[in-house]
Formats: structure tokens, sequence, C-alpha cells
């Protein structure tokens, strides 16, 4: 591991380069990096930009406006956290998972399906192709989905149906493309009509030969490079998700699973209502975000990776065909060992892409979801806890009310706060294996970016500042004096200021 | 059966400033027969948005904005590959681009009306300033929206 460079012995000595902001992650962050004299890399961090304030935003709201309340923390993910909340206030109104009446459990995931299916449509698409199909080096100006829609136009007409195609779903589901009100209190709110199903219904296979074909395109790209894509920012860690109770994949509901790097099961078929005793979270003075670990492990060996990378390693198996024969090829390629190639992410979130899209297929064609049985009530409570897998890893939401419904506590553990420390090694892998004693250049810095972007970092949600996102690196002295600053402009040219 | 006209207010409710395109979007909801108008709002852009332009005669994309110098720019957009394409979110001269490119066609006549805004925090309202340039905002959409045609919509340009 590449911990001693979170803090170097002597900072005032030393260069500084900012990359500021990270592009094509959602939201803010910068990568600061300090540099000896033989740019040699002495310290490698990434920071968060922006603190959230999730907590502060939702308390002293009443628990039945969480699940719209909730969809405003996240322009990407706005369903996850619409789910995860009402899998919290479930609990609140007395009804536990088993006890949500059949239709409601299935539309839930007919809708959480639709959700992933689009943000990894989103992410392998439109944020990490360009990188994936040109190189990690190539000239900035490839690095776009305009690139890829010139080079490779039904990929990336493929890409923006399949994004259009989950936002359907969503909006079947829910009434609404956002804001939606889908799932309430112990249910649903409305089940799909016959229309509505038979209109998803019409364009679903296609969208799963779309899928399987993204599958057989990532591991053909993997397979290109094999030592490049197995090294590259990879790290052995431990790994935490949701299974289901026989081990299968699972992204609605589940108990909470974690493996260590070795693949030995850490903890199993955990209820997520006691996550507190299993995990915590610690605060470090250079970054607004929190660093969760193990408890059982420890801060400096429990923390762990999150989303499509760790679900596939987690699970015993998918239960949808295609999909699961995927999932044997991916596990093949390490000879069935946990695969800890941070490049895997891709291969294994298109793994993900085509088993929504089976799953929403199956989904279709059941008849529960027609159903008219959608809200069940049970006995006040005054705490819940939701937890969903949503598209970039385990999402918490935890809740406390009062006498008048009153949230007067809220957590969240969002999935990016989960993979924090592992996003900080892999930025310290691609520093110390990629960067250091090398000029920096552009293509060099975008490795750092290529890292971030695995993980689908979701940085800061729900903003959209038009204008304000280029790509700006600084080379400091010790003494705070810039040496050296490189721009990035629209239209991809880099620009040296100083 | 698709509406010919498009207006498409993105932003964020519980972002401060950030809500000046929806909440432009509820005042011609409750203003203007909708017959011909279809409104959609959504956080931010994205590539499947470029679908959304297909077989209509204008488009008008309304966004807030901490760049604008006055309190309203107006103008007609063409497509073009900016630097929205290394993030998260897409400019809608952006999306026009990708419509371009996936449709094979001319896109219609899509245009930006961009309302100054102050801060854009989480949990915060719309700044005293905000809720002016919304109320200007509402008054020039109006008159757009009296003459929907590419004609009157030109002549309203505040910038080329």
């Amino acid at each position: 591991m590449y911990k001693h460079l979170e803090t170097a012995k002597n900072p005032e000595n030393l260069k500084r380069v900012i990359v500021d902001p990270v592009s094509r992650v959602e939201g803010h962050g910068k990568v600061t990096l300090l540099l000896d004299t033989d740019n040699k890399i002495q310290q490698a961090r990434l920071h968060i930009v922006e603190f959230r304030g999730f907590e502060r935003f939702i308390q002293g709201r009443p628990y039945w406006e969480l699940p719209v309340l909730v969809q405003r923390l996240c322009g990407i993910c706005p369903v996850s956290h619409h789910l995860a909340a009402a899998k919290a206030i479930d609990q609140l109104v007395g009804v536990d998972p088993e006890n949500l009446p059949v239709s409601a459990d299935k539309l839930r995931r007919l809708l959480h399906f639709g959700q992933v299916l689009q943000s990894h449509a989103l992410h392998f698409f439109h944020l990490s192709s360009p990188d994936l199909l040109f190189g990690f080096e190539s000239d900035i100006s490839q690095r776009s989905i305009m690139a890829v829609l010139a080079a490779y136009p039904d990929l990336a007409v493929q890409g923006v149906k399949l994004r259009k195609y989950g936002q359907e779903v969503i909006r079947m589901v829910s009434g609404k493309r956002i804001h939606g009100t889908g799932a309430i209190a112990g249910g649903m709110n409305k089940s799909l009509s016959k229309a509505e199903r038979d209109y998803l219904l019409e364009d679903i296979d296609q969208i799963i030969t779309w899928a399987a074909a993204s599958v057989a395109l990532i591991k053909k790209v993997h397979e290109s490079n094999l030592p490049y894509f197995d090294d590259f920012a990879t790290i052995a860690t431990n790994y935490l998700g949701l299974t289901a109770k026989d081990g299968a994949l699972e992204l609605y509901h589940g108990g909470l699973r974690a493996k260590n790097a070795q693949g030995e099961t850490l903890i199993d078929h955990v209820d997520y209502c006691h996550y507190n005793d299993y995990i915590h979270e610690e605060v470090r003075s250079w970054t607004y975000m929190k660093f969760p670990y193990l408890l059982s492990l420890g801060q400096e060996d429990g923390w762990y990776r999150v989303g499509p990378l760790a679900r596939v390693n987690n699970c015993d198996f998918i239960n949808t065909p295609q999909a699961e024969a995927a999932r044997i090829v991916f596990k093949a390629h390490s000879s069935g060992a946990m695969v800890h190639s941070t490049l895997a992410f891709h291969w294994a979130r298109l793994i993900e892409l085509l088993h929504c899209a089976e799953a929403i297929k199956e989904l279709l064609y059941d008849s529960d979801i027609m159903g008219s049985d959608l809200v069940a009530q049970g006995e006040k409570r005054y705490e819940g806890v939701g937890v969903i897998e949503a598209p970039r890893g385990t999402l918490f939401h935890h809740y406390q009310v009062d006498e008048n419904d009153i949230v007067t506590k809220a957590n969240l553990i969002v999935s990016t706060t989960s993979n924090n420390r592992a996003m900080n090694e892999s930025v310290r892998q691609v520093a110390a294996e990629y960067l250091s004693g090398r000029e920096l250049t552009e293509p060099l810095l975008n490795n750092l970016e290529v890292a971030i972007r695995a993980y689908d970092p979701c940085l800061s949600c729900a903003t959209h500042a038009m204008g304000k996102m280029p790509l700006q690196l600084e080379l400091m002295d010790a003494s705070g004096q810039l040496i050296d600053k490189l721009v990035k402009h629209s239209n991809g040219q880099i620009e040296r200021l100083a | 059966m698709i509406k010919p006209i498009l207006i498409f207010g993105y932003g964020n409710l519980s972002r401060g400033d950030d809500a000046l395109g929806p909440l432009l979007l509820e005042h011609i909801e409750s203003h203007f027969d909708l017959s011909n108008i279809e409104l959609l709002n959504d956080f931010q852009l994205q590539i499947e948005h470029a679908l959304d332009l297909e077989q209509r005669s204008l488009v008008l994309f309304v966004d807030a904005s901490v760049a604008n110098i006055d309190s309203l720019n107006f103008s007609q957009l063409t497509a073009a590959r900016d630097k929205s394409y290394t993030t998260h979110a897409m400019s809608p001269a952006a999306v026009i681009a990708v419509y371009v490119s996936i449709k094979k066609q001319t896109p219609p006549p899509c245009f930006l009306l961009s309302i100054k805004a102050e801060s854009m925090e989480l949990g915060e309202g719309l700044s005293s300033t905000a809720e002016y340039n919304l109320q200007q905002a509402s008054l020039f959409v109006d008159r757009l929206l009296q003459q929907p045609n590419l004609t009157h919509w030109l002549q309203q340009t505040t910038q080329s």
C-alpha cells in the first residue's frame, strides 16, 4: 500500500501540484501532490471541496417529506436516495421489509433497476469510454463523448438510448422523471398500468442486447492490455455490500456482507439496522469527507471498497442468466480470487448493467407490478434505517423522529464516502507508479483522474456549475509561489500560463 | 403526440437560486395554455436530453447563472463542443451537438434564457436578487409565448 504518501515528513520543503477540479466526476474534488526537487512524489491526497450538510438539510422536516426531499441531494442518483429514505421511513410507520406488500416491493425494485441501469450507462458511455477507447494518455481532445460519437457512432447512440430507457423506467414507475413520489412510507403510491408495462416491454430486448454487447466490449478492452488494466491503481482491499440471503447479488435489499482481500468472509447476513455496531466513521483534518471503516479491523486496516466491484466480488452468484455467465468469466480472469484491479470497476459495472436489463424484463412480465395492494401499515417507531446498493455502492440513511414526526437526527453514509480511503490509496498508487520522477504533463495527470473516475464518485450533488470546471494544474514551491500553471480550455487546448 | 414547443428549465429547487429554472416553469404552467407547450425539468442536462429535442419547432432552455452580468440573457444557441463534455453536466449547446451527432439532422431552433443567480447552497431559498430576476424572467417569457415563432424570438435576443 501507499499509506506513507498520505502525509509527507517535511511538506514545507516540497513543491505543490494541484489538480483542481477533477473532471468527469460528479461534483468537485481536487488532487494535491507534493513533490521534492527531483519530482518524486512525497505526498498525495484527494480533497473533497464541498461540504454538503446533508444532515442539517434533513433535520427539522417531517419524515413523510423525506422520500421527495432527499432526491434533491443528488442530481445523478436521486432515486437511490429516494428509496433508501423510503426504506427507513417504512420502519417509522412500523413496516419491516418482509411486510412490504409484494407489489410495492417489486415496483421499488423495478424503479431501482431503472436507476442503476441509467447511471451505469451514463458512467461508461459518457464519462469513461473516452479514456477506455482512446487511451488514458490520449490527446485531450479525444477524451469526450463527442469523440466517441465520431469514432464509434453506434456505440455512442446505444449509450444515449440505454440511459434514456432507464429514465423511462423511472418515469413510468414514479410518475415523473425527477421529483417522483413513487415510494411512500409503507409502500408505493401507484402501480404500473398495462399500457405503461407494454411501453417498457417494447424496447427491453434491444436494451438487453446492447447491455450484453457493452460487457463484451469492456472485456475486450480489458484483455487488450492485461498488465496495464490489472495493475493500474490496483489495491488489495476489503469489500462491503448487501447480498441476498442465498448469496445472490442484491441491489435493493439484503444483509451486509464484508470480505477481506483474500476473499474470507468478515461479516455476513448482518441486519443493516445495526450497522453502527460494525462500521464507524473517522474524521481527518485535511478533508470534509469522513473515512468509514469496519470496527472489527480498526481504523488502519478496516477501510473497504463499495460499488460494482465490491458487489460482484462479494456475491456468490447473479440470479439472471446472462449476467451470471458474465460474472463467471469475470471471476475466471482472477482464477476465482477477489478481483482488485481498480479498472475492473468498469467491467463489474457493465455486468450489473446487464443484470439490471435482464431483471427489468423479468419484472415487466410479473403481474405483481400491476397489483393494487401497495401500502402496509404498522405501529409508529422513532428510529428507522434504510440501506440500498446505489449505483456507486452501499448507501445508508438513518433517521430518528420525535413524537411530532419531526426528524431530530439524520445520518447518511453515501457510497463515495465509503470509497474515500480507497480513492486516496489509488491516487497514491498512480502517483507513485506513474508520475513520480517524470515531468508533469496533462496526460499524466489524467491518469490520476482516471483512477478516481473508476469509482464513479459523486463528490457533490445536484449543482450544475456550468463553465466553472476547467482543469487547472498549479505547481508551487514551498513558499506558496506559483512557478507553473497549466490550464485546459474548453476546446481542449492546453495553455501554460506561468 | 409531441408538442411543438419545448421549455426545459433545469436546476435544483433546494439549492437556492439554482431553483430559478424550475420556478419559471411553475409560472408558465399557471399562466399559459399548455396544449402546444411541453414543460420539462431536471436537475441538470445530460446526453439523453438530446432526444427530447426531436420534432420540436422551438426549444427554450432556462437556467440560473452566476456568470450573468445582467438580470436576463436571451440568446439563440448553436451546437457546440464545449467544456461541458468534461463534466457530469452538459451545456445546452453540448446537448444540441449530441442531437446533431446522433440524429444526423439540423436541430430545431434552440434558445437559452439565463437568469442571474447569486448563491446555490443546499437548503437555501431564493436570494432577493433572484426573486427580482424571476419576476423579470416571468415578464420576458410572457412576451415570448405571446408570439411563439422564430422571428419574434430572434427579435427578443439580448446577445448574439
